[in-house]
């Protein structure tokens, strides 16, 4: 499927490089879909959805809110669209502030997990919904719905009610809806969390092909990381309301800036130590079954000096031997209690000491059984260091 | 027997009882009822047998009878429209107020527990020349004279909606409530205002629950004989008065026989016709 995407995606695009594109951008001086939240607080009630959340999202990014349900994922996104009112802050898109902007007014486009096609109109009276009231003439809008249903693959459904499409097909459908007006920023709320897992795979290819030939502005909610990291410029990590963590999927995962976004994104084994001392090449860390650990300064930006700290080591990294490694290499003894065969790779259940550790490893030919006697190995840079 | 033979026979098995009770209670008198329209009435003396067309003729010609069967058609479609009119939006506020409405829906269902009649007759306390808005205005020094409101046709219809108007509440409800918010919400992000996103997205959603509503009022509102009775005048008659007068006052049993046959045979029409168009299930939804 992914194979046959380009053909089809350069014959769309090759009148003009941007068919879709949003045309006022080169006439305004402050870029127009640069998206802004200053200390947006919502309440509802007492309880408190998001909590003083401040986050720029720069002109044709692609940005994921990731976090647990219930973090305020859907309540950030649905201020930014206008469909609830922010308690407190601000919301600025394209340099102009949008407190009081009506949704109706604020060009953006919005798909949800549901997909909310209107069941009442077929597919080509969805996508040229939004034309309609833009005062866009007649054969422009055809021209225009007819693009925007080959640059989802789905020319030729047009006619059909929603009812007659897959759930793929209905999440492309509204995804041209949301596309065809040129939206300032596109707002996608778990878009892909009804499909099943292949469809979901070949959906995330196509929607960030898509994002990046239009190059609309995207803010992606989804609590998959996976799709997070796969997809994303920059993702920002929320719990309870509040941002953990803003960065690319390469920074959030390797370095973590809490607790929280080490346990959240992947498998990690935390372990609580000291902080020794903390010097230009790095912080000498001291935890347990390890003992003393040199982190690099770029793992530890966070620690500031010496004190209570932790040292997270994902499971991936900790590599199981039968026999200790010759230097350079950490290395303590561990037990295995369990393994999870996965195929290609095994996830070890440890124990060394009072401690219990996991480590995710290739399997060459078979796995270590559950019992054996292993060294976990790491090499010092695949830690990081968190505050204590 | 398979699974799937039971599950074939099982809803008969369940539904005789009633089927049982149809059958005798309604079936039965409906056959009596049409046998009697074609009988004739006897001056002194039972009715006489037979297959006479007097009756039918009487009823389909006498311009009277036609009189009153266009105006209880008339009140019936008023009554259905001010029910719409004043029914959407009060469903359209509970289904989108979001903690009570269950409590919304009890206090809907509220005016049930109390009978039909006694629900009627209170407008007489309230409009009547000694009731509540009267006296209040007298009390005021508004009026000198009690003000004649009851007894016209305006008060049975005002009577009518009072009695209709949870049927309706309650079918668009059922028709609304069915409808995704984010379908309205989806409109809005596309540029439509909140009124447009309404006409172009929920409201054509809802016809369904509105118009199974509208028959449900119409129907109702078309086959009452106790508000016009209690809150019409001697002109407002509907066309179940002429039957109740038939049979109770003139004891002419044929005459009323084909007069409620007649009833029955034009509101079974409408039904028909809108089983044609929108089909019975939404019906039987809204009434769920
Ligand atoms: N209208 C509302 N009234 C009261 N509480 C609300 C309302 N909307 C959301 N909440 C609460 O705010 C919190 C955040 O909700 P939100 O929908 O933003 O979560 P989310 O991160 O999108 O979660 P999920 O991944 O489950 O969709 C939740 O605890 C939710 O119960
Ligand atoms: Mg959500």
């Amino acid at each position: 499927m992914v194979g046959n995407l380009q053909p089809c995606a350069a014959r769309v695009l090759s009148p003009c490089p941007r068919p879709l594109g949003r045309g006022a951008i080169a006439q305004r001086g402050t870029p127009v879909s640069s998206v802004q939240l200053n200390d947006i607080v919502k309440r509802f009630g007492s309880f408190v959805a998001v909590d003083k959340t401040s986050l720029t999202i720069p002109e044709g990014a692609f940005v994921t809110l990731l976090g647990p349900s219930g973090c305020g994922k859907t309540t950030t996104l649905r201020m930014i669209a206008g469909l609830l009112d922010p308690t407190e802050g601000e919301i600025v898109i394209g340099g102009r502030r949008v407190n009081d902007v009506p949704i109706h007014k604020r060009n953006l486009g919005l798909v949800f997990q549901n997909y909310a096609l209107f069941p009442h109109k077929t597919v080509v009276e969805n996508v040229a919904f939004g034309l309609r009231y833009r005062k866009v003439p007649r054969d422009e809008i055809s021209r225009r719905v007819k693009m925007a249903l080959e640059l989802v693959q789905l020319p030729q459904v047009g006619g059909r009610y929603p009812k007659a499409l897959s759930g793929g097909q209905q999440q492309r459908i509204a995804l041209a809806r949301a596309i065809v007006i040129e939206p300032d920023v596109l707002l996608l709320d778990e878009p892909l969390s009804a499909l099943d897992a292949n469809l979901r795979e070949d959906m995330r290819v196509e929607l960030k092909r898509i994002q990046e030939r239009i190059g609309v502005t995207t803010v992606f909610v989804t609590h998959d990381q996976s799709e997070a990291l796969a997809m994303s410029d920059r993702i920002v990590v929320m719990s309870n309301g509040k941002v953990e963590q803003v960065g690319a999927p390469a920074d959030v995962y390797n370095t973590p800036a809490s607790e929280f976004v080490a346990r959240f994104l992947g498998a990690s084994n935390i372990l609580d130590g000291r902080c020794l001392s903390r010097g230009a090449e790095g912080a000498l860390l001291e935890v347990p079954v390890f003992g003393k650990v040199m982190v690099p300064s770029a793992k530890a930006p966070h620690l500031g000096g010496a004190g209570p700290a932790k040292l997270v080591i994902r499971a991936e990294r900790l590599v199981l031997r039968d026999t200790a490694p010759d230097g350079g290499l950490m290395s303590a003894p561990a037990t295995i209690d369990a393994v999870d065969y996965q195929g290609q790779a095994a996830r070890y259940f440890l124990r060394a000491g009072d401690h219990s550790l996991q480590a995710i490893n290739m399997i060459d030919e078979r796995p270590f059984p559950a019992g054996a006697d292993v060294h976990m190995t790491l090499r010092p840079q695949d830690c990081a260091a968190l505050p204590g | 027997m398979s699974v799937e033979a039971r599950e074939r026979r099982q809803p008969w098995i369940l539904l005789s009882p009633a089927l049982g009770a149809v059958a005798l209670l309604l079936l039965v008198p409906l056959i009596f009822i049409v046998v009697y329209s074609f009988w004739l009435r006897a001056a002194v003396g039972p009715d006489t047998p037979g297959f006479h067309l007097d009756n039918w003729q009487r009823a389909l010609t006498d311009p009277f009878y036609r009189y009153i069967l266009l105006n209880t058609l008339k009140i019936a479609a008023i009554t259905t429209v001010f029910c719409a009119l004043l029914g959407y939006p009060a469903a359209y506020f509970i289904t989108r107020s979001r903690g009570n409405k269950l409590i919304l829906l009890l206090l809907l269902m509220l005016p049930f527990w109390i009978s039909y009649i006694i629900r009627t007759m209170s407008w007489i306390n309230i409009l009547g020349s000694s009731g509540a808005v009267n006296t209040l205005l007298l009390s005021m020094g508004v009026i000198s004279d009690p003000i004649r409101m009851l007894y016209n046709e305006a008060t049975v219809i005002l009577g009518l909606v009072h009695f209709l108007l949870p049927f309706m509440v309650l079918n668009i409800y059922v028709s609304l409530d069915g409808i995704d918010t984010n379908l309205e919400d989806a409109a809005t992000s596309l540029g439509a205002t909140r009124w447009q996103a309404f006409l172009q997205v929920t409201l054509p959603l809802s016809l369904p629950g509105l118009a199974a509503g509208g028959l449900l009022c119409f129907v109702l509102g078309a086959g009452t004989y106790i508000t016009p009775l209690i809150l019409g005048g001697p002109r407002d008659a509907m066309f179940a008065n002429l039957v109740f007068e038939a049979i109770i006052t003139q004891l002419n049993w044929p005459m009323g026989s084909a007069l409620s046959l007649l009833l029955l045979l034009v509101l079974g029409a409408l039904v028909a016709i809108y089983n044609r168009f929108l089909g019975m299930s939404q019906l039987t939804k809204g009434l769920g």
